[in-house]
Parts: structure tokens; C-alpha cells; sequence
């Protein structure tokens, strides 16, 4: 009976991306999903923690707990985790420039909880290049993050056995606009980049060990056919890398083995309950073919696009996950696309574009050298893809089709999404200055930590693991790092984007309005704060240098302060500003008192709920715009007649 | 605020009024103003240094080096930064001022992006006369430009000091230098220098091709600048002691002839110097022009001698 199982398979890894506020709160919300039927903690930290600063830091403010849980020390930890029995968890940490000091502060917390740490089981994402491609928290130049990758790896292998260290991640190139082959072959030149420097840092002969603990972390989107077809390239494509490049032989050493996150890109604001089948697709993307099958999935919440979930939101993704697995005959069967020639031809087709692509990074120089280029092919595709939605051409259900709805009874109560308590930021601002007076001494352990960094051939764990225990904070370890490994601002790759056929009336109104002026309209586009998600500030700079104007785009991660600075420096008409992470309500006020009383209009657009809109234009912003607005050219039509009314000229 | 304010305010050193006198200087239909404004402002006595190079080299780095010891040394620095973003759609994408790390509380630093015409490494049309009138606020005024070949005579023109950056392994600038194509630079500075034996050659490489056209006193400096930086302290007393043995007023007086030429060509094109009686005719009735005119006065000249 080739058709069916001789026993039913066993579910994938069933988690939830968790976190918010405080570690107590964090806590109490872990413990209740796993009652209800989770089966792995995913860890998702806020802002400050993953980028390397305490709560207390100037660039903190305003994303302290909101779009994961502050961690700073040990204390933090064992909160976080209390009553969760880390021998038996599986515990997935989105982390990555700070991962190495994130994974000591686990190895502590567990080690007081009396379990070593060969027991662990779990994943850091810790993968540097797509945080410079895409998510933006870096916090350290390629060459040193390469290094302390390399080091967790290394030092994983050999005392924390059954650990992942890096998730290599196609997730967030899917999420800056990354084409299928572009996805894939970003990833595993990501692979190649970490083995390759793994290499030098083992003992000969552990290879195959080391290979065989590297995950990937993948994306899914709604087109679900071509999304399976992907993974199943991406395995092919994994275990030809390991017997050729790497001599592996081990046929579970060759695995390729992924967790997931479906697609958040495509969940729209409009509509939003129409995000809830396009999650259960993206779902069947990764699990429908058993030979390509996740080992663990996360799925986002339907209103992802209108603010932060609340725990009910997530618990319906968590029951579409259980009703795949427990209600459906999906588990029944071996795989079903055995035989396919759509599904064989889509692979092939796959493969043959990603190898191309594969060697194009190979040629300038593997991932890490060849960031400039995959980033400025990122921008590029998602110009395209936004291009595309403009035309009509592709379709997106509820908002440039289909566009007729009833009022939704969803988001009546609250606006439909959880919103973080400011006092939040208040009380992790106290409770660090008094963990900083009571911890004791640290001076012995941040020297030790910076001699070893500056030592490239020392491994940075045990240094990490002694700052750990000392009661050092986040941010002091990652400060004694940039110390020695200087900081760094990672392309933009917004220079390298093609010129299309601009809308024309658009571009005469900018002449117009810039001869008026008397030189060229200037407008700077801004990243206040810690948020990374520039893609959509990207397109912005694009879309308006393609419209004529000059355009002061610097990339993320800027105070207020320098914002104000840039913008008053550099003579810009307008400043527009960008943010996801839900930190608008502090940063936009910041930046305006930043400008202190100078006459240039600012606009503001990324996740913005409705119910904060009125309280930014008190404060003084021009426009706000939404994920709704995702026609750039009438956005532009807008600043460009902002911009006339503010100096009286015509548009 | 009246271009003659903001060249006063500037002359009195206040460099509040940077950011005012800049969008004054680029503004087209201003011109009357934007003389008005360099007169007052005057000859300033601030180091302008051209930094020019490749773009990859690690020009924005350096700069974050420099700017770091100048201001440990208190001096207080303007950047024009140049960009050579595509013009084909009219607009420019400006983004180096982030990678020149200062702080944004410094009232004491001053940069400012600027869009490049048509010619790589060209200088936009109102840098020169922004170099001049910050010079008068700042003790450094940086031009900053990208590309090799052509680009540093524009920018050689406008600056007292050129520091040509190169970075090892890239043969280019040693290629131009032999052909004559690049012109001799102030300074060299070789980037990266952390690579080694690479660095080492380079180094190596430019000064034998510097002695080979019989200008073997031109300082090449290896630097690192990101950290640990080495060398920055070198490069900095290089490009001082240039400066300390230039006849600066004869050098000023040169860029502003130079300048003025470049408008001239910029506003009435090659057949406005035909007019004049060709280039060197036209260089010639600047030499015959008190040397203490500045830019627009000897741009009017050239316009009232086409005219008449």
C-alpha cells in the first residue's frame, strides 16, 4: 500500500512568535499557549534587545517591549522561562546580532534550573546577512558578525550538541521582495558563507556534524504550488552542497531541515479577516508534500497588518496549525506530489534560476562581499512587485480588487490589536539602573570579553557565558563589541534601482514645483529609531527620486536628533517618516520637537492604527499614510501639493 | 533672510547660518542673492580639501576618521558631499551624510548633500561658491566627490588641497596616474591598509609611479579607518603641510577665475566662448581682472566682455 502510511506521521513542531511588554508577562502568555496545545516556545525580543541596547538608551525609546520582551541580564531570563522545564522545551529565539549573548543568557538560566546544557534543544535564527538585506538588526560590521557566528557554531557543536545555531533565513528576503530563485539562492550563499567560515574555526573532521545542525528558517506565500515546489528545490539543492562542497555522507546529516513563518508581506490591512485564508494556503505550502515537509511552523495573526496581536488573534493561528494536523488526513500519506510533472517541472525550473543566481554571488566574491548586489536586486524586485499591484496585474483581494465590504464587526472592540502599556518603557528604564547597582562589579568581565573579541582566534562563548553570569546587560556586552569591532550601516541598495516609465503628469508637477521653488524639490526619507523594516522607505526613496526630486535617504536606525539634523542640514522641502514596530506614538513627536520650530512638513506612514492617527496630526504631522495607501504615484501627487501649499507656489 | 545677512553671518563665523546660506546658493532663480551672498561672506581662511576617489573605496569611513580627529583637535569642519546618483530622471538619491559618523548635537559640523550634474565626479553647480563662503565659518571645508580620471580636476580647481583616496589591489588610479589621464593629486591616501602585503604594494606601486613623473615629494599615506584606525594623524599633518606651504590668496584667486569660467561655460555654452575668442582668450581677460574679484563679479565681466 505505496499510497499510505504504515503509521500515521507525527505532527511538526507547533509554535507560536511570542513575546511582549516584560519577561512576567511574557511568561505568564508562554505558559497559557502551551496549555492550549503548543508544542515549542518561539522567543520574539524586542527591538533594543536584538539590536544590542538597554532600555535605558536614547535609541530605545519608544520600542522597550512592543514588538517582543525586553531581555537585559540573566534576571530577565529566568523570568522569562520560570516554571518552564528547559530540558524538555524546544525553544525557538529570533536573534541575531546579540544571539551569542542571548544563547549564554539561556545556558545560564537552565544551568540554575539544574539542566545542562547538552540537554537543550532549540534554534538562535542568527543569521547576519539577511539582517542587512532586510530586517535591519545588525548591530556589528560583516566580518566580526561572521566571526561570532562562527564561534556559537563551533562552540555549539561541541557543548550544546542538539542546539541549531543559525537558522539561515529566506523568510525576510521573501519579505523585502525576493523573487523565488532569489530566495533561494540568497539562502544557501548564506550557507556557504557561514560553513566556510565555520571551517577554520573547528577541529578537522566535524563538518558533517556542523552541517548537519544548520536549519533554515523559510518563507510561504499564498501562491502555494510554487511555494512547495520551492522547498522542494531548496532540499535538493542542500544536500548537493553537502556531498560536494562539504564531503558529507551522512544521509540525515544531509536533510534539509527548515522551520517556518508564512508570509506577512501579502496580509493586508483592508479586509483584514481575508488574511485568515491566505495564512491556511500559505500553510498548505509547507506541509502538503511530506518530502518537503516543515519541521516546525509558526504562523502569523490575521490583523499583522493593523498593529500588534493580541493573545486571541494568535490562538486562532495556533488552532489552524492544530486543525491541519490533528483534523485533516495530511499526516495519512506519503508524499502526494511523487510523480508530478507540474511539480517536477516547477523544481526544475527553480533550480535552474537559482543556480544562475547562486553563481552570480559566487562570482562577486560569496554572500558576505556580495551584499551591495542582493540588496539592490531585492529593491529592485519588490519596485516590481509594487509596480505590479499598482497595474492591476496582480491581484490582491480587498485592495486593488474587490474593494466593496460591510463595516467589520473584528475590529470594532479596541481598533482589533494590542497596544503596549507606556509604562512598560518607564518601569525597564528603573528596574535596569537598580539590576546595574545591585549585580555587583563587572569591569573584570567586559575587559576579558573585549580582550577576546579584539583575540580573533579565541572563542567568544566562554567570555560571554562568564559576563552572563556576572549579571552584565545586553547592552553592556554589545557595547564592549562595538567597541572593538566598530559600528556599521549596511547599504541601502536604494542607488541601484531601475528607472521606470515614471507617470509623467507626476514628474511635470515636481519640475513645476521645484522651478517655482527655485531648485529641486528635497525631500529626506527617515527610519526613526530601532525599527529595520526599511523596505518600505525604500520604495518610497525610489518611487520619489524617479518622480525628479532629490532625495536624502540614509537608511535605519536614526535618533530623532539626526533626523531633525539631516533634514535641517540638508535644506529638505519635506520629511517623511517610516515605521512598523508600532514606536510612532514616541519617535513622530520627537522628531518634530527635534526640528525645534523649523518650517518643514512631515508625513508619516507604515503601521499606523486608525485610533493614533488624530493624536500625530495634534502633534503636528502633515499626512498619514497606511498600508492601505499602496499607490506610491498618488502618495507623491500628495507631498508634491503639500509641498506648494506650504510654500505658496503652484502645483 | 538676504543673501548679505547670510554672508555676514557666516563671516562672523556663526554657523547657524550654513543650512540657510546653502539653500540660498542653490537656489536658480537667485542669483542676485547668492552674490550678494559670497561677497560678504569673503575670502574665508578654512582648509577647503577635496577628497576624491572610486566609488567603494572607503571614502565615507575615512571622512568619519577625519572628522573624528579634526574635532578632537577642535576644529570646526563643513562636508560637501557630493553625489553622483543618476540624473536621468531629474532626481538624486542622496545618501552618504549617514556614513559620515558625527554627532548630530555638534553644532560645530556642518554636511550637506549635494546632486552631481551630468559628469561623474562634476561638482553641482552652487559647490564651489558654498566651499568658499563656508570657509569663512568653518576651519575645514571638505569637497567630497566620487569617481578617478577626470573628476579631480573640477574638483582640484575649487579645492586648496586634493587628497586622491585608492584603496589596494585597485589598479585604476595607478593607471591614470601613468597615463596622465588622472592629475597629480596633494595627497594620496591608500585605504585598508589592514590588508597587508597588499596595501604594502600598493603603497609601493604609486609612489614609484609618482617618482616616475617627477613628483616624488607627493605624500602616499597607508590608513586604516575603521578600528582600530592607524594612520589618520599622518594623513592629517599631510594634508595640513600642503596647505602650509601653498601661496593660498594666488590659489584662492585661481579657483575663483576658474570658477567664474565654469559658469560662464555652464550658462552660455561652448558658443559663449567662442564669443570670448576661445578658452585661453578667455583665461586671459580673467587675468587681467583684480585678483581680489570674487566668483559673480568675475562672471560678469566674462558676460559684459561676450555681450559687448
Amino acid at each position: 500500500m505505496a499510497h499510505r502510511l504504515p503509521q500515521r506521521d507525527r505532527p511538526w513542531m507547533i509554535r507560536t512568535y511570542a513575546g511582549h511588554s516584560t519577561a512576567e508577562k511574557s511568561n505568564e502568555l508562554y505558559r497559557r499557549n502551551l496549555a492550549k496545545g503548543q508544542t515549542g516556545l518561539s522567543i520574539a525580543f524586542d527591538l533594543p534587545t536584538q539590536t544590542g541596547y538597554d532600555p535605558d538608551d536614547e535609541l530605545a525609546r519608544g520600542e522597550v517591549g512592543k514588538v517582543g520582551v525586553p531581555i537585559a541580564h540573566r534576571g530577565d531570563m529566568a523570568a522569562l522561562l520560570d516554571g518552564i522545564p528547559l530540558g524538555e522545551m524546544n525553544t525557538s529565539m529570533t536573534i541575531n546580532a546579540t544571539a551569542a549573548w542571548l544563547l549564554a543568557l539561556y545556558i545560564v538560566t537552565a544551568e540554575a534550573q539544574g539542566v545542562d546544557p547538552t540537554q537543550l534543544q532549540g534554534t538562535t535564527q542568527n543569521d547576519i546577512i539577511k539582517e542587512y538585506l532586510s530586517r535591519g538588526t545588525y548591530a556589528f560590521p560583516p566580518e566580526p558578525s561572521m566571526r561570532l557566528i562562527a564561534d556559537m557554531v563551533a562552540y555549539t557543536v561541541e557543548h550544546v550538541p542538539r542546539w541549531n545555531p543559525v537558522n539561515v533565513c529566506s523568510y525576510h528576503l521573501q519579505e523585502a521582495g525576493a523573487t523565488p530563485t532569489q530566495e533561494i539562492a540568497y539562502a544557501m550563499s548564506t550557507a556557504i558563507a557561514v560553513l566556510d567560515a565555520v571551517k577554520d574555526r573547528v577541529p578537522q573532521g566535524s563538518m558533517p556534524q556542523v552541517f548537519g545542525r544548520i536549519s533554515f528558517f523559510v518563507n510561504a506565500g499564498v501562491r502555494f504550488i510554487e511555494e512547495h515546489a520551492k522547498l522542494r528545490a531548496m532540499s535538493i539543492l542542500w544536500e548537493e552542497l553537502g556531498r560536494t562542497r562539504y564531503a558529507v555522507t551522512d544521509p540525515r546529516a544531509l536533510r534539509f531541515r527548515y522551520g517556518v513563518q508564512v508570509n506577512s508581506l501579502g496580509l493586508t490591512e483592508s479586509q483584514p479577516e481575508n488574511n485568515v485564508q491566505r495564512i491556511v494556503l500559505e500553510a498548505l505550502a509547507v506541509t502538503l508534500g511530506r518530502n518537503a515537509r516543515a519541521r516546525a511552523v509558526q504562523l502569523p495573526a490575521w490583523n499583522e497588518a493593523l498593529g500588534l496581536p493580541r493573545p486571541w488573534d494568535q490562538q486562532w493561528s495556533l488552532r489552524i496549525q492544530q486543525v491541519l494536523a490533528y483534523e485533516t488526513d495530511l499526516l495519512d500519506y506519503p508524499d502526494v506530489f511523487e510523480g508530478s510533472k507540474v511539480m517536477d517541472g516547477l523544481v526544475d525550473e527553480l533550480l535552474d534560476g537559482a543556480r544562475h543566481e547562486l553563481r552570480a554571488v559566487e562570482e562577486r566574491g560569496g554572500a558576505v562581499e556580495a551584499v551591495p548586489y542582493m540588496k539592490a536586486a531585492l529593491v529592485e524586485s519588490h519596485r516590481r512587485r509594487i509596480a505590479r499591484i499598482e497595474s492591476g496585474e496582480q491581484v490582491l483581494v480587498g485592495v486593488n480588487r474587490f474593494t466593496e465590504t460591510e463595516p467589520s464587526p473584528l475590529t470594532a472592540e479596541d481598533g482589533g490589536i494590542l497596544v503596549v502599556d507606556p509604562r512598560v518603557e518607564e518601569e525597564a528604564r528603573a528596574a535596569i539602573a537598580n539590576w546595574r547597582e545591585s549585580r555587583g562589579d563587572v569591569t573584570a568581565q567586559l575587559a576579558e570579553l573585549k580582550r577576546v573579541a579584539a583575540a580573533t582566534d579565541e572563542n567568544i562563548m566562554p567570555a560571554t557565558l562568564a559576563a552572563a553570569r556576572a549579571g552584565v546587560t545586553t547592552g553592556e556586552w554589545a557595547a564592549a563589541l562595538r567597541d572593538v569591532f566598530g559600528s556599521y550601516r549596511a547599504p541601502t541598495g536604494v542607488g541601484q534601482a531601475a528607472t521606470p516609465a515614471a507617470d509623467e503628469q507626476l514628474r511635470d508637477e515636481v519640475a513645476r514645483v521645484s522651478e517655482a521653488l527655485g531648485r529641486t524639490l528635497k525631500i529626506l526619507v527617515g527610519k526613526p529609531g530601532l525599527d529595520g523594516h526599511s523596505n518600505g522607505a525604500e520604495q518610497i526613496a525610489v518611487r520619489a527620486r524617479d518622480a525628479g526630486m532629490d532625495v536624502v535617504y540614509e537608511g535605519i536606525r536614526l535618533t530623532p536628533a539626526q533626523i531633525a539634523r539631516s533634514a535641517i542640514d540638508e535644506g529638505v522641502h519635506v520629511v517623511g517618516l517610516s515605521i512598523l514596530s508600532g514606536s510612532h506614538r514616541e519617535l513622530i513627536p520627537d522628531v518634530i520637537a527635534a526640528l525645534d520650530g523649523a518650517d518643514i512638513p512631515v508625513v508619516v506612514g507604515g503601521i499606523i492604527p486608525e485610533a493614533d492617527v488624530p493624536a500625530l496630526k495634534a502633534a503636528g504631522v502633515a499626512r498619514v499614510y497606511t498600508p492601505k495607501d499602496f499607490e506610491l504615484d498618488r502618495i507623491m501627487h500628495d507631498i508634491v501639493a503639500l509641498v506648494a501649499e506650504r510654500n505658496a507656489v503652484q502645483v | 533672510m538676504s543673501g548679505a545677512e547670510l554672508g555676514a553671518r557666516l563671516r562672523a563665523r556663526d554657523r547657524t547660518a550654513a543650512p540657510a546660506a546653502l539653500n540660498l546658493l542653490e537656489t536658480r532663480t537667485a542669483r542676485d542673492e547668492a552674490a550678494r551672498l559670497v561677497k560678504a561672506a569673503g575670502d574665508g581662511a578654512g582648509h577647503i580639501v577635496g577628497v576624491t576617489g572610486p566609488p567603494g573605496v572607503g571614502k565615507s569611513t575615512l571622512l568619519s576618521a577625519l572628522l573624528k580627529h579634526w574635532r578632537s583637535t577642535k576644529r570646526s569642519v563643513a562636508i560637501l558631499a557630493v553625489d553622483p546618483s543618476s540624473k536621468r530622471s531629474g532626481g538624486a538619491l542622496l545618501g552618504d551624510r549617514a556614513r559620515i559618523e558625527h554627532d548630530p548635537h555638534d553644532r560645530d559640523v556642518f554636511i550637506r548633500s549635494m546632486a552631481a550634474g551630468e559628469r561623474l565626479g562634476g561638482l553641482a553647480p552652487a559647490t564651489r561658491a558654498a566651499a568658499q563662503a563656508l570657509a569663512s565659518a568653518f576651519d575645514v571645508v571638505v569637497i567630497e566627490t566620487v569617481g578617478v580620471g577626470q573628476s579631480e580636476t573640477d574638483v582640484a580647481e575649487a579645492a586648496d588641497t586634493v587628497v586622491v583616496v585608492v584603496q589596494p589591489g585597485s589598479g585604476d588610479a595607478l593607471q591614470f596616474l601613468k597615463a596622465g589621464i588622472m592629475e597629480v593629486p596633494d595627497v594620496l591616501a591608500v585605504t585598508k591598509a589592514d590588508l597587508g602585503a597588499p596595501a604594502r604594494r600598493a603603497e609601493q606601486d604609486l609612489k614609484a609611479a609618482l617618482k616616475a613623473l617627477g613628483a616624488a615629494s607627493v605624500p602616499v599615506l597607508a590608513v586604516r579607518a575603521i578600528p582600530p584606525a592607524t594612520g589618520i594623524e599622518r594623513l592629517s599633518q599631510a594634508i595640513d603641510a600642503h596647505r602650509a606651504q601653498l601661496d593660498l590668496a594666488a590659489k584662492r584667486t585661481r579657483a575663483r577665475r576658474l570658477g567664474a569660467l565654469a559658469d560662464f561655460v555652464h550658462e552660455h555654452g561652448e558658443r559663449g566662448l567662442r564669443t570670448l575668442g576661445g578658452r585661453r582668450a578667455a583665461l586671459k581677460l580673467l587675468q587681467q581682472q583684480d585678483p581680489g574679484l570674487d566668483e559673480p563679479e568675475l562672471l560678469q565681466r566674462l558676460s559684459a566682455a561676450a555681450d559687448g
